[in-house]
């Protein structure tokens, strides 16, 4: 096996799964009398109409970037972070606080202190299931889901409470100071109006993206993550602690969910607006598994789901029967399916012996 | 602070429990067997949700309620297969089946009910609030009973604690573990219908909100056993039930409410606290969440 | 009554049974003996349906049967208790003795029935246990009598036993002897798998030696020594050469005093792996360690390594006149000791990366590799295309992942990395364990090299012939002590097989 042919291969078995949970989404579309050809139309096409469709589907990329991008952090120290969701209400409520409460601040130095509030925010809250896995062992999984929980239910506190403006019947916060504001990105590009969401933390995204590939392949810290998650034993071998690299993994799995605070609070809504997150926090999960949690594949995942969830409004709109939960059903699928990877493992070995049939080494 | 511990108090506390004792019993015969179940709100979801559209649909809860176990059964099979067939990740299955209930319920009833997510209303004569509750807390003393007395219940602990000498004693670890997952699906999903036909009269998008995940919670809490697991629910039901009484009844000596948050946060931080080892010795079954390989 | 005709086993690319013939006489003893390696344990999981032959046949009382899980064994009368007890720790003696055959019918566990049944056999066959107690609260000795008992509950007329007496204090090795020559009387038939030779020969009726995955001899115990036993055992076919000359040793570079290792999982308190070991190694010198492997080279090693917890070493280890204690794996290798572990896969190597991220492994995080937090790709590149070169790693294209290297082309590409430290000390645990004959003498002649640049080299090994061609003093190991030291040169391979052996000399 060389390195020339593993790239496409390594596309291939992402695509073979999407590939067949969009067949198993035709089927359930069949079974309550849609055209799937027609539905899935709807779905992807969409998201390609300027501005709209495509303004809209990076802004709803964004946060599915930036949860992808933790979970697969995780995933390389061989974590499991499924408290994404709960990180990034953390931090996105510590951004908020920042801009209310530090909003007399001038602009230059009040959005990089409310960036960093998220970036701390999400960071300590991933830390503390870190912490409890590497000293008593306890499993990642469940407390992170619990601190989830604990997650919502401390920051609506807070918002309820404190940071209300008074007689506002929804819950949300006091809005941020207007220096915290971050651009729109239609106030910098001409073509693009300024009335879609779509905002510089796009941009972070990216750059973070960048940042992470950089982290993980080229600096040693990066090298004993990945050393830690691909073999423990050997890693400890090799003089590498891993009880501390459990603790920064989570760490900075939680710094890059919270960045969606960023997003959310600083670019968007410019307050605390409770449930804000559509789940973005699982669907990371499925973002971090589709782009085999490599930082490019997590951008293109991320894509995907955006398309797929912005397609979800038109499905609704124009199907006879087809909601948009057809988006769930397939994301759900593709989960599975890159999940239970040993059902393809066979067909999959036989392609790829074919393939290489083809040019003769020696 | 007389006046909240009424009788009301213990009626709610038992009909907000019993979906988490169903759905904890349910989880204990997975995990017992090996298999973590995190996919418990789902399969709660969609019992409920078969519940609610079967009952609509022929007018009889015991129609409703068969096809809800049937329901359980089916979601339970999905993750069964991919877990212990096709070894994957027990966890990521479980979230993926989450992920599938929380679409695929509104999705049936946006094509059959043309609802956004909901289920229509069910006639109260066609409401079951009484057999569950009693179901639930009868499957305790007989989940005890399966579990330790019984060669069922000796063989599927003995598949989750040690698969290998299992193995070697002539059982089929593979079927124990189905038997396990199967079981809890059809738990969670009596507990997911009642939910549906019996504490309320229809399903609507995602309404178990996180229940099955407290069930989790009550499981590890009550160290996966019967009696205690089922002291938990109750607990994290007391929990659920002060908060909505509690609702500008209490002050704290400031004069103002306890924020109901604190209270519903009680369940959770518990349960990482007992997990960490602090309140006593929590010890899953030893092959919890390893697929069983074998070199044939 | 029990016959292996022509059995062969592969597991992935390594022949664990290669055409092996066993046949066990009704109402006998028999052993089965060789090295670890040789395949006993395989063949004899196959007899009880654990795993199954590529080809061959089982035959039992003269019929051809097809054995294909445990299930169908234990119904032909065949029961195993195996080298690792196959018990569960949290449930009582009764549950797992009559676990997967339990009384009563499908609904209620009679278990009253089952104490009963428990208690009648264990007194008819000398064997007492309490039914009621937990398996984890039980010593080793005891756990196996449950074992035992698990078998006989199934009526179990062939009793297969992996490595009885590993675990067993001389006492307890004749209580259980007594007990074998009991259910013998009561017409069992009995194959015990062991690289004892005292053993095999104070109990066993018949012998069946392996080695390397063949049956190398039968013979029956009353007309065969320990001798011929530890010479059918240990020998080769293919005689290793390497060119050596006399060692030049220096200052002492580690010694060990009164070093003791504690053992991992021990059920009935603390084992202890290492035992009060004392010794040296100059620079310039082979020190090897003979034995056969579970005697505590492992922890030995590891403890070295500074892989052990702390905690359970006792003793003093001195390097270069420092003492070693309270310096962790990480700063033990910046003060020269290299480590080439015994299980490459477990511990020296990350499968899943390349080669150049193999190279790094333990030097990653200082300069040159690193320089500040960024790693220097130039100088990875660098010092693996200088492995590659140096340690003949084919194929040679630091690109690969490390799992699609033969396993001479993985281990030659760890030691490569070892030896780029360069090392002051080296520890080097099964050196040519799955490793293809050329990669051997190549192995073999850079070890030398490093001695000859002047490098202490502590060379553990399970392969006699190796560790006696390579050292320059060798001690032999058994049970976590020190058995005794011989000079390489002048030793015979019967005399050390039966120091590691435990058996008597002549």
């Amino acid at each position: 096996m060389t390195r020339e042919s593993s790239l496409p291969l390594a596309l291939l078995f992402p695509l073979v799964a999407v590939l067949a949970a969009f067949a198993v989404g035709s089927v359930f579309v069949l079974a309550i009398g849609d055209n799937p050809l027609e539905t899935y139309g709807l779905l992807l096409g969409s998201a390609l109409w300027w501005p709209d469709g495509i303004g809209y589907t990076l802004f709803l990329a964004t946060p599915l970037i930036f949860t992808g991008l933790a979970v697969s952090v995780a995933f390389r120290a061989g974590l499991l972070n499924i408290g994404a969701e709960g990180q990034l209400y953390v931090a996105a409520f510590a951004t908020a606080w920042t801009g209310i409460v530090l909003g007399g601040l001038p602009a230059v130095v009040l959005v990089p202190l409310c960036m960093v509030a998220a970036v701390l925010a999400g960071g300590i809250w991933g830390a503390i299931p870190g912490l409890l896995k590497a000293r008593f062992g306890s499993h990642e999984v469940i407390n992170t889901i619990m601190m989830n929980f604990i997650a919502v239910a401390l920051v609506s506190y807070f918002t309820q409470y404190h940071y209300r403006v008074p007689g506002d019947p929804i819950l949300q916060s006091a809005p941020i100071s207007e220096s915290a504001y971050i651009p729109r990105l239609g106030t910098m590009i001409p073509g693009l109006p300024a009335r879609i969401p779509l905002n510089v933390a796009f941009l972070l995204a990216l750059i973070a993206s960048v940042a992470v590939y950089v982290f993980l392949w080229r600096t040693k810290w990066g090298y004993e993550i990945r050393a830690t998650g691909s073999n423990p034993s050997a890693a400890e071998y090799g003089g590498i602690s891993v009880p501390r690299q459990i603790v920064l993994a989570m760490a900075i799995s939680g710094a890059l969910a919270g960045m969606v605070g960023i997003n959310e609070v600083l670019g968007y809504r410019h307050r605390y607006y409770d449930g804000f997150s559509d789940n973005y926090g699982f669907t990371g999960i499925a973002v971090a598994l589709l782009g085999r949690n490599h930082p490019a594949g997590v951008v293109l995942a991320a894509l995907l789901f955006a398309v797929l969830s912005r397609g979800g409004i038109p499905v609704d709109a124009f199907t006879r029967n087809v909601t948009k939960d057809i988006v769930q059903i397939l994301q759900a699928t593709i989960i599975l399916f890159i999940a239970a990877e040993a059902m393809f493992r066979g067909p999959l070995t036989r392609l790829r012996h074919r393939l290489q049939e083809g040019p003769r080494h020696g | 602070m007389a006046d909240l511990f009424t009788i009301s108090l213990v009626f709610s506390t038992i009909r907000l429990s019993t979906p988490l004792v169903l759905a904890a019993l349910g989880g204990m015969f997975s995990e017992r067997s090996g298999v973590i179940n995190i996919a418990l709100e789902g399969m709660m979801l969609a019992g409920a949700f078969t519940a609610a559209a079967m009952t609509y649909s022929t007018g009889s809860p015991s129609t409703g309620l068969a096809a809800a176990i049937g329901a359980g059964l089916l979601v339970a099979l999905i993750h069964a297969v991919a877990c212990i067939r096709y070894k994957a990740d027990q966890v990521v299955v479980g979230t993926a089946i989450n992920i599938l209930m929380l679409g695929l319920p509104g999705f049936l009833s946006g094509a059959f009910f043309l609802s956004s997510g909901s289920t229509p209303q069910i006639p109260i004569e066609q409401l079951i609030p009484r057999v569950p509750i009693v179901l639930a807390f009868a499957l305790v003393p007989i989940t005890w009973y399966v579990l330790n007395r019984t060669p069922f219940g000796l063989r599927l602990r003995a598949v989750g604690e040690n698969p290998e000498a299992a193995d070697a004693a002539g059982i089929n670890v593979a079927r124990m573990r189905y038997s396990g997952v199967l079981l809890s699906g059809a738990l969670a999903a009596i507990g997911g219908a009642y939910l549906s036909i019996g504490q309320s009269s229809l399903f609507t998008r995602n309404m178990t909100s996180g229940r099955g995940f407290i069930a989790l919670a009550a499981l590890i809490f009550g160290k996966w056993r019967p009696l205690q697991t089922m002291l938990a629910c109750v607990f994290f039901g007391l929990t659920e039930a002060v908060t909505i009484q509690m609702q500008g009844v209490v002050k704290l000596p400031s004069g103002e409410d306890i924020p109901v948050q604190f209270i519903q946060m009680v369940p959770y931080v518990l349960t990482i606290v007992v997990l960490a080892g602090f309140i006593g010795h929590s010890r899953p079954p030893r092959a919890l969440g390893h697929a069983y390989e074998k070199e044939r | 009554m029990i016959e292996l005709r022509n059995i062969t086993k592969r597991f992935g690319g390594v022949l664990a049974n290669d055409h092996i013939n066993i046949a066990v006489e009704p109402g006998t003893i028999h052993a089965i003996v060789g090295e670890n390696g040789a395949g006993k344990s395989t063949a004899m999981r196959i007899a009880y349906g654990f795993y199954t032959a590529d080809s061959g046949e089982i035959l039992v009382d003269g019929e051809v049967r097809g054995i294909r899980r445990p299930f169908d064994a234990i119904a032909l009368g065949i029961g195993m208790v195996h080298q690792h007890f196959m018990l569960v720790d949290t449930m009582t003696v009764a549950e797992n003795i009559v676990l997967g055959a339990e009384p009563g019918g499908s609904v209620r566990l009679e278990m009253d029935e089952a104490r009963a049944r428990v208690r009648a056999l264990s007194a008819e066959l000398g064997l007492s246990v309490d039914p009621d107690a937990f398996i984890e609260n039980l010593s080793v000795g005891q756990q196996q009598r449950v074992e035992l008992l698990k078998a006989l509950y199934r009526n179990a007329r062939l009793l297969i036993l992996d490595e009885p007496t590993a675990v067993l204090t001389p006492q307890e090795v004749e209580e259980f002897f007594a007990i074998l020559r009991k259910m013998r009387e009561l017409g069992k038939t009995i194959i015990i798998i062991t690289h004892k030779l005292a053993e095999v020969l104070s109990i066993s009726d018949a012998v069946t030696v392996m080695r390397d995955g063949k049956v190398v001899g039968r013979v029956k115990t009353n007309q065969t020594s320990a001798a011929e036993l530890a010479r059918l055992m240990v020998g080769r076919d293919v005689l290793l050469h390497v060119e050596k000359g006399p060692a030049m040793p220096g200052a002492v570079v580690l010694s060990a005093r009164n070093l003791s290792v504690g053992g991992k999982g021990a059920r009935s308190g603390a084992i202890s792996a290492v035992t009060n070991v004392s010794f040296d190694v100059r620079a310039g010198e082979i020190v090897g360690i003979a034995g056969v492997e579970g005697n505590g080279q492992r922890e030995l090693i590891e403890a070295i390594a500074g892989l052990v917890n702390p905690a359970l070493v006792s003793g003093e280890l001195v390097f270069e006149g420092r003492p070693l204690a309270g310096l962790d794996a990480r700063a033990r290798r910046e003060r020269g000791i290299a480590h080439i572990p015994e299980d490459r896969h477990r511990r020296g190597l990350l499968l899943e990366f390349s080669l150049e991220e193999n190279a790094i492994l333990g030097v990653h995080y200082r300069p040159p590799v690193a320089t500040g937090v960024m790693i220097n790709e130039r100088e990875v590149k660098r010092r693996t295309a200088d492995i590659i070169q140096r340690f003949d790693v084919r194929p040679p294209n630091p690109a690969l992942p490390a799992r699609a290297l033969s396993g001479g082309n993985q281990q030659k590409l760890v030691i490569g990395r070892e030896f780029e430290l360069p090392p002051k000390l080296l520890l080097v645990a099964q050196p040519t364990r799955g490793v293809d004959i050329g990669a051997i003498e190549f192995i073999h002649r850079k070890l030398v090299a490093l001695r000859d640049a002047g490098c202490a080299v502590l060379l553990v090994s399970a392969e006699l012939e190796e560790v006696m061609l390579l050292s320059d003093r060798l001690l032999v190991v058994h049970k976590g002590r020190i058995a005794g030291e011989v000079d390489p040169a002048t030793a015979n391979t019967t005399d050390i097989g039966c120091l590691m052996t435990g058996a008597q000399r002549g």
